[in-house]
């Protein structure tokens, strides 16, 4: 028994230049980072105002980074394949070995889809939702900022597997038995298994969180039906996290179980059964795929309706749509893998149910197209990631609905047309909602608008390198190119792989634009301050409060009497200008304090997991036991609540007149 | 004037929809959060015994459920958790009177029969071990383990939530946040019996017929 279980010095890779050099590079910019805070002294700030912050807003700034963050990550993975591709033709092997290539394309879609997408959507959710329901915080803000660590902690235990040890080289879905001890001896799977168990109980909790906070936590006035369609597409992906996630948590255990103490789950001996494995991933997965996808319709509708100026189109048929997603993503999850052989039944099953899901998608392009019509469009950077989406992700959607299928599917099912339908969908979908949303919510988060110019040129580049990149591979997929590849024979495919490499880069230079707007922005802030809080003319609730708003939010809880609720609002307002404004009586204001929980909490969650991923069970066992202390730290401080003064709250509205006078 | 309160005119004691009232209590928003945890649990079982379902055929020539299964085990198993639960509901009106005695007396007779359906279980588990019905032995005995060792793992972290709230009401009293933690554990003991009653069935019932 050794002290420190699998781990010695063979498990940091010091033979590969590559490796060595990526992570000789992330250590180093962290290191510089650490020492940049400590140097100017911003620990306390930091520690004070956002590690320990329980403010819904700022955990959802948080998310955010992290995203960009692994953004950044995700896409040199993405780099390296597209350049490994393009050159590994023939006899040609290309600079990246197997057993490196087969770590990138996993790590690549587990970071995409885990650390990039879900803190995006659930970013945007943190900081969006609260303020257009008119309220002041989530239903549990410590356990809001749990949630955000435990994502911290599996996204700092991926990373660290790139200087110590291996990653999963099975695929982002880890499909055994190639991912059990048998074939996957090393630490790559384990890495993958509690990274995201870890993360994912912080997903859950988010969803638990959402779904209380929506349905339980509403201004005075504001039923269900007059929300603002990005709180139902949050309330719909909250209540499929709920739904699912417990799936993917039961389903990496019983593969834990599998790999640790020698059960039979999905191996191939003693009868376990490797296509329940399948089975089980994608019942969470593909009501994953709506989970990430939801808010971003959500986003896209009142960026539609926003600069539009007029209300959404078919309010109750987008609501209905949303809902209608919200079940039917349970009954797709076979189209996965039609190939499987669960027979004609079966598989016609579920082609008509991925058919029929397509249609609710449909009602809502044609709902943000009938509100554009006829309405004074503002071409702003949001409105153009919106109209880009629209056009992309229909291709996205007719490719999926090809697929649906089954003779087709069996054509193309593991081929590039299938990487380019989920990255058309993903990209497409995800990604652009993401960067509306976060062009359409900055100033509201900071105070100060974002450079149109180089939101503009971003948009552009990534626009046209994501055709560029994902094109070719579509006729790739129809030539016979399956996915994870690390070198390939035809040369007839390398033209397409080449052209597709050059959109990666130029996709790149759309992520440059979007670095350089964000440093531009900074530097000309005062230039784009938004001293109205409602820069866009906008309908809903959040642009109704100061930007950033305050940490309670609205000094007076705002009551709603219809849907659009600040631009009914200001319709009715200009009626009243003449006569004095009333004077307010200010209230106390009772808020969460901050606490270090979450962090705590998180801290230990990575050494549990880092523990375990290399057998170190002393470890994990003092990691267990500080993290039941550190909650029952928190379950027995005294008061959970701090009192912010009337006066406080006056004086912030008398420096800030936005929330009083339109 | 500040938008919010411009349409402060409402009648504030006016009838209003449930869902225009405004949040709702504290106590409510907790109780309701904590309601789709479970719901959430019971997701992950659902998978659990979907596996199982899959599985139970899967004995690799070693032992089915009709050699292992004791009827009799777990009918005293099933009869300590419901009583449990029983006790627990008693536990929750002494609660809502604040009577500390009465709290700490039902609260122990939970405990203790929660430690007797673990020890039954754990003695259970241990006597297939030594049969050598380990759950490394088939896929059937894998999902058998997972799916009835997860139950009792909820269950022995209800024993030691209990005890910390046993603590908190000695130390803090019935405050508000303690009473509400209080509910959220009556509601997941009573959730752990429904686990059970389907578990019971699907398991050690269906489990004997051939």
């Amino acid at each position: 028994m050794k002290l420190l279980g699998k781990l010695d010095w063979s498990a940091i890779p010091f033979d590969q230049p590559i490796v060595m050099g990526a992570s000789g590079g992330m250590v180093l910019v962290i290191a510089l980072i650490l020492a940049w805070v400590t140097v100017k002294g911003y620990w306390p700030y930091l520690w004070r105002e956002w590690l320990t912050s329980v403010d819904h807003k700022r955990i959802g700034i948080m998310y955010f980074i992290l995203a960009m963050i692994m953004l950044l990550r995700g896409f040199a993975d993405a780099i390296m394949m597209r350049a490994q591709q393009a050159v590994a033709a023939g006899g040609a092997q290309g600079f990246l070995p197997p057993e490196h290539f087969d770590q990138i394309f996993s790590a690549h879609g587990t970071i995409m889809i885990f650390f990039v997408a879900m803190p995006l959507v659930i970013g945007l959710m943190n900081f969006v939702v609260p303020l257009q329901l008119g309220i002041r915080d989530v239903a549990f803000p410590t356990l809001n900022s749990v949630s955000l660590w435990l994502t911290a902690s599996g996204i700092l235990l991926t990373n660290i597997s790139l200087v110590v040890g291996e990653f999963a080289k099975t695929g982002w879905v880890a499909y055994a038995p190639l991912s059990e001890l048998e074939f996957s001896p090393g630490v790559g799977v384990d890495y993958y298994l509690w990274a995201l168990q870890i993360a994912g109980v912080g997903t859950l909790m988010a969803g638990i969180n959402f779904v209380a906070t929506i349905l339980k936590m509403r201004a005075p006035g504001m039923s269900l039906t007059r929300m603002p369609v990005f709180c139902w597409t949050a309330l719909a992906t909250n209540l499929l996290i709920v739904a699912a996630f417990p799936v993917l948590t039961a389903t990496f255990a019983m593969l834990l179980l599998d790999r640790y103490l020698g059960f039979h789950f999905f191996t191939l001996a003693a009868q376990g059964n490797q296509m329940m494995y399948v089975n089980l991933f994608w019942i969470w997965g593909h009501p994953e795929v709506y989970i990430l996808i939801l808010p971003m319709f959500g986003v896209f509708s009142e960026v539609v309706a926003t600069f539009s100026g007029k209300p959404l189109f078919g309010y109750r048929s987008m609501v209905a749509a949303t809902m209608a997603i919200c079940v039917l993503s349970f009954l797709v999850w076979l189209h996965h893998f039609f190939t499987m052989g669960a027979g004609a039944d079966v598989n016609g099953f579920f082609g008509v149910m991925t058919m029929i899901i397509a249609v609710p998608t449909g009602v809502k392009v044609f709902n943000w197209l009938f509100t554009m019509y006829g309405g004074r469009v503002r071409f702003t950077v949001p409105v153009l990631w919106a109209v880009g989406f629209m056009v992309t992700f229909v291709i996205g959607g007719m490719t999926g609905v090809l697929m649906a299928v089954p003779p087709a599917s069996f054509q193309l099912h593991n081929s590039l047309f299938l990487i380019a339908h989920f990255h058309n969908v993903i990209i497409g979908g995800v990604v652009f909602g993401a960067m509306a949303g976060y062009n359409y919510w900055f100033p509201k988060a900071f105070g100060f608008t974002l450079d149109a110019r180089w939101g503009k040129a971003s948009f552009w580049c990534w626009l046209v390198g994501f055709y560029l990149a994902f094109m070719p591979l579509y006729v790739l997929g129809l030539m016979g190119m399956t996915r994870r590849m690390q070198h390939y024979d035809n040369l007839g495919w390398q033209p397409w792989l080449v052209v597709a490499a050059i959109g990666a880069l130029v996709i790149g230079a759309g992520i440059f634009c979007q670095v350089v707007q964000l440093v531009v922005s900074i530097r000309r802030r005062e230039q784009y301050r938004d001293a109205t809080g409602d820069p866009w003319n906008g309908r809903t609730l959040e642009w109704s409060t100061a930007s950033p708003p305050p940490s309670w939010n609205f000094a007076f809880v705002p009551r709603v009497a219809g849907k659009d609720a600040f631009w009914a609002r200001k319709k009715a307002l200009p009626l009243r200008q003449d006569q004095p404004a009333p004077a307010r009586e200010y209230k106390p204001i009772e808020m969460p304090k901050n606490s270090a929980t979450g962090f705590v909490n998180a801290f230990f969650a990575v050494v549990i997991g880092f523990a375990l991923i290399w057998h170190i069970w002393w470890m994990a066992g003092l990691g267990v036991l500080g993290a039941f202390l550190t909650i029952l730290v928190f379950a027995f401080r005294e008061e959970g609540e701090f009192e912010i003064p009337a006066a406080q709250v006056a004086q912030f509205d008398r420096t800030h007149p936005v929330e009083v006078a339109l | 004037m500040n938008a919010a309160a411009t349409v402060d005119e409402l009648q504030p004691d006016a009838l209003v929809p449930a869902g225009e009232a405004g949040p709702a209590s504290k106590r409510i928003v907790v109780a309701y959060g904590f309601w789709i945890f479970l719901l959430s649990d019971i997701v992950m079982f659902a998978a659990l015994f979907a596996a199982y379902a899959v599985l139970k055929s899967g004995t690799a020539g070693g032992p089915a459920g009709a050699q292992l299964f004791n009827q009799v085990t777990a009918a005293i198993e099933t009869a300590c958790l419901l009583v449990s639960s029983y006790t627990c509901g008693l536990m929750s009106l002494a609660i809502r009177s604040q009577r500390r005695p009465a709290t700490y007396f039902f609260a122990a007779i939970t405990f203790v029969l929660g430690v007797a359906f673990l020890a039954l279980e754990l003695r259970e588990f241990a006597s297939m071990i030594a049969e050598g019905a380990t759950p490394q032995r088939s896929a059937f005995l894998s999902a058998f383990f997972a799916l009835v060792g997860c139950h009792g793992l909820h269950v022995g972290v209800g024993l030691i939530w209990l005890i910390v709230m046993m603590a908190q009401v000695a130390f803090m009293g019935f405050r508000a946040s303690v009473q509400r933690r209080l509910l959220c554990f009556s509601l997941f003991w009573h959730a752990l019996d429904i686990i059970w009653v389907g578990l019971f069935t699907v398991v050690y019932l269906m489990g004997i017929i051939q």
